[in-house]
């Protein structure tokens, strides 16, 4: 799988990865729309996605890769089933605002 | 009929007690349970009769074991459905489904057009299966079954008019008592098979016998078995001190007094020591507690039968003195004697617990003597089929019941006049309890008979005035003869019984007669010769005349007190006031019991009550089980406060504390 990338460019790839994560929280933390909200964990899954494969170059090993192409997969179909969730969630309360379901407290 | 076919003998009453609960289903299949009944416990006559006649049958009678059903199958345990044919087994037999069949014809009459017809019908069907499996078993686990079978039987039958509390109180009473009994019995069986290291009953007996012929040790858990399940067999048997449950529980039907109380189930004590005598044997002082038990049960029973007013507490507490001769009987080591009463009882006591009946039925429910007379007129069949049922009671020789009482008192007697004066003291008291029943019998019968006509109706219109009035003509009002069929032939079948049964088993049938012979080739054999002479006569004919003489001073005075000189009896009852009075009340027995056993657990169960409700419901349920998960709700609901976001704040703080904790112990140390 080629040459092991140096601690400089696994560094530059491990910001990226924790920048695309943070981002991500940040977005699900402070927007309200659910699609968004929604766009934000996916961010969160590729910031890992890309550590991991940071990783995987940097120890020369495959399972890393293969994990990733794994949560892809999963991401997908998850993406699918989300979305439809969302979908209904907005025909029953006509917004896609979080906070509309906020009566769901304990 | 091969004697295998015998295992067959269980099933066919079992196979009617269904077809009888399912026509308790519907109102138009009811009628069809009384014939469904009868017919099936006829069969296991037939069956029984079969194999007796058949070919081979002797050999095969003194002692086979017939498989049928595995049960329990564990490692060294095993205990199956397998039964043990021998003479004792075919006498019980014999009795359980003759006299079963009989009292099951008489009862279609009797219980015609009651509610709960069906539902009779299937607790008499099942009761001969229990009961049938309970002599016929070999493993001692299957007899427990058939032992508990019929004591839930009973229990079903007691309370069979269940809207009615006292015969609630009476089934419950029955149940419990005989749980107690039970309790030893269990325990019994349990010693047993780690003594014997097993559970069928000729196995333990042949070793018993083996240790009694050829001396072996004699362990203490050996000496204490006897005794245990001797518990389980004066419960059953209603010997003192657990007797109470029987005068009770003719609170049931008058046939299940007859097939329950006093015919079959409260003879199966007596049975089982009879069965498992050598191993009664191996203790020193197990059948002489069991003699001194039965004579004084006997007794006491029968003083209470001197004042009791009832028509079948009479007969209840006559039944709980036979019973008592019985355990006197296989006491003193005379197995003959006492299954030859057992047997002879059967047909004497069903046929007057029937007799009683029709005249309750004829009267309408009404039990109490003293509004009764001179019903003979009214009811002529009745009153001579229960005279020839008193006169074997009473002991009157040659009746069935003198040849078979004769049999006990004699071989005590004799045993007492060879150096073992225990016995002599208790063949004394038997004598005196034989005067007792001669006097008690006749008082009865000449109360309810004889003198001037008087009645007084009961309170039953239900089943009585349908029955009788539609069925069969009475003219009128007032006490009425039953009909033939089905009610007075099974009972003239029965008188039969009563007045020839002993006689025949005597002195018919092999060189020592039948009975003798039926015991002699089964469990119960002894090797034990009675013999003695008294006054220079050989004790037999001694005891014949003394059974004579009792007998005819019993019913001389019966006769003076309750038929010639009515007024004299009152007096008596004056001058002995005190004496009238505790045997009225049976001598405070069910009130020393109620204080001292049933008051302190009602009190135990009283107290635990409060537990239940203050510590349990109150505090476990009501506070720890309640509040607390209510109090931690409380503290933790705002915790859900329904918005995606501050779930999303704590995930991520969450996992910031997962990594400074993860940080510190790896960098940390």
């Amino acid at each position: 799988m080629g040459e092991p990338i140096n601690d400089v460019a696994l560094a530059h790839f491990l910001l990226t990865g924790g920048l695309l994560f943070v981002l991500g929280m940040i977005g699900f933390l402070i927007r309200r729309n659910l699609i968004i909200m929604f766009l934000c964990t996916e961010l969160m899954f590729q910031g890992v996605a890309v550590t991991l494969v940071a990783f995987s170059k940097f120890h020369l090993d495959v399972s890393g890769q293969t994990f990733v192409i794994f949560v892809l997969t999963i991401a997908a179909a998850e993406a699918a089933l989300a979305l439809g969730l969302v979908v209904l969630l907005f025909r029953s309360k006509h917004t896609l605002d979080a906070e509309a379901w906020g009566e769901l407290n304990g | 009929m091969a004697v295998e076919t015998l295992k067959f003998l269980p099933w066919i009453p079992l196979l009617g007690a269904v077809l009888c609960a399912i026509c308790c289903t519907s109102p138009a299949l009811r009628r069809l349970a009384g014939a469904i009944c009868v017919l099936s416990v006829a069969s296991a006559l037939a069956l029984a009769l079969g194999v007796y006649f058949g070919p081979q049958s002797q050999a095969a009678l003194s002692g086979t074991t017939v498989h049928a059903l595995r049960w329990i199958d564990v490692h060294s345990f095993s205990a199956g459905f397998s039964y043990y044919i021998d003479g004792l087994t075919m006498i019980m037999l014999f009795v359980v489904t003759g006299i079963g069949a009989l009292i099951a014809l008489y009862a279609t009459g009797y219980m015609k057009g009651d509610r709960g017809y069906a539902r009779f019908f299937f607790g008499v069907c099942l009761f001969i299966f229990a009961m049938t499996t309970l002599v016929m078993a070999d493993s001692l686990v299957l007899l427990y079954l058939g032992w508990e079978g019929v004591g839930l039987c009973s229990y079903l039958l007691i309370g069979y008019y269940y809207d009615k509390p006292f015969a609630v109180e009476a089934a419950k009473k029955a149940f419990i008592v005989n749980r107690i009994g039970d309790l030893g019995f269990a325990l019994g069986i349990f010693l047993t098979w780690t003594t014997f290291d097993t559970v069928s009953l000729h196995e333990a007996i042949e070793k018993a016998r083996h240790i009694l012929e050829h001396g072996g040790e004699i362990t203490t858990a050996m000496q204490c078995i006897p005794f245990l399940l001797m518990a389980g067999a004066f419960g059953k048997s209603a010997q003192f001190p657990l007797y109470v449950w029987l005068p009770d529980a003719m609170a049931g039907p008058t046939p299940v007094s007859a097939l329950i109380h006093a015919a079959t189930m409260v003879t199966s004590g007596v049975f089982m020591i009879a069965r498992l005598i050598p191993i009664f044997e191996l203790s020193t002082y197990a059948l002489p507690v069991v003699a001194i038990i039965g004579t004084f049960t006997a007794l006491l029973a029968a003083t209470i039968a001197l004042t009791n007013n009832d028509l079948k507490g009479v007969f209840a507490y006559s039944t709980v003195s036979q019973l008592g001769y019985m355990f006197l009987g296989v006491g003193v080591l005379s197995t003959t004697g006492g299954i030859f009463h057992l047997f002879t009882h059967a047909f004497f006591k069903a046929l007057l617990f029937l007799t009683a009946g029709s005249v309750m039925h004829a009267l309408a429910g009404q039990l109490d003597i003293r509004t009764m007379g001179g019903l003979r007129k009214r009811m002529p069949v009745t009153c001579w089929l229960m005279f020839a049922g008193c006169l074997a009671l009473a002991g009157v020789p040659p009746f069935s019941g003198f040849v078979s009482k004769d049999m006990i008192l004699h071989d005590a007697l004799a045993r007492g006049l060879h150096g073992e004066p225990l016995f002599f003291v208790l063949a004394i008291a038997g004598l005196f309890t034989a005067l007792l029943t001669a006097y008690y019998t006749f008082r009865l019968w000449f109360r309810v008979f004889m003198g001037p006509e008087r009645f007084e109706m009961g309170e039953e219109h239900g089943h009585d005035e349908h029955a009788a009035h539609d069925e069969h003509a009475s003219g009128g009002h007032g006490p009425h003869e039953m009909p033939w069929w089905p009610m007075n032939l099974p009972l003239v079948v029965l008188a039969i019984g009563a007045i020839a049964a002993g006689i025949l088993a005597e002195y018919v049938g092999g060189e020592h007669g039948w009975m003798h012979t039926m015991i002699e080739h089964s469990t119960a054999s002894v090797e034990h010769e009675f013999h003695g002479e008294l006054f220079g006569l050989s004790l037999h004919s001694v005891m014949v005349v003394l059974s004579l003489l009792i007998a005819a001073l019993g019913i001389g005075t019966a006769a003076y007190l309750h038929w010639l000189r009515r007024d004299a009896a009152g007096v008596l009852e004056q001058k002995f006031a005190p004496l009238v009075k505790l045997l009225v009340n049976k001598y405070y027995v069910d009130e020393l019991y109620d204080l001292a056993i049933v008051r302190p657990l009602r009190g135990c169960g009283k107290f635990f009550n409060l537990i239940d409700d203050y510590l349990i419901q109150g505090f476990l349920v009501q506070i720890v089980g309640g509040w607390g998960p209510r109090l931690v709700g409380y503290v933790l609901k705002p915790s859900q406060s329904g918005r995606l976001q501050s779930y999303g704040v704590g995930m991520a703080v969450g996992v910031v504390i997962v990594m400074v904790i993860l940080i510190f112990k790896l960098t940390g140390n």
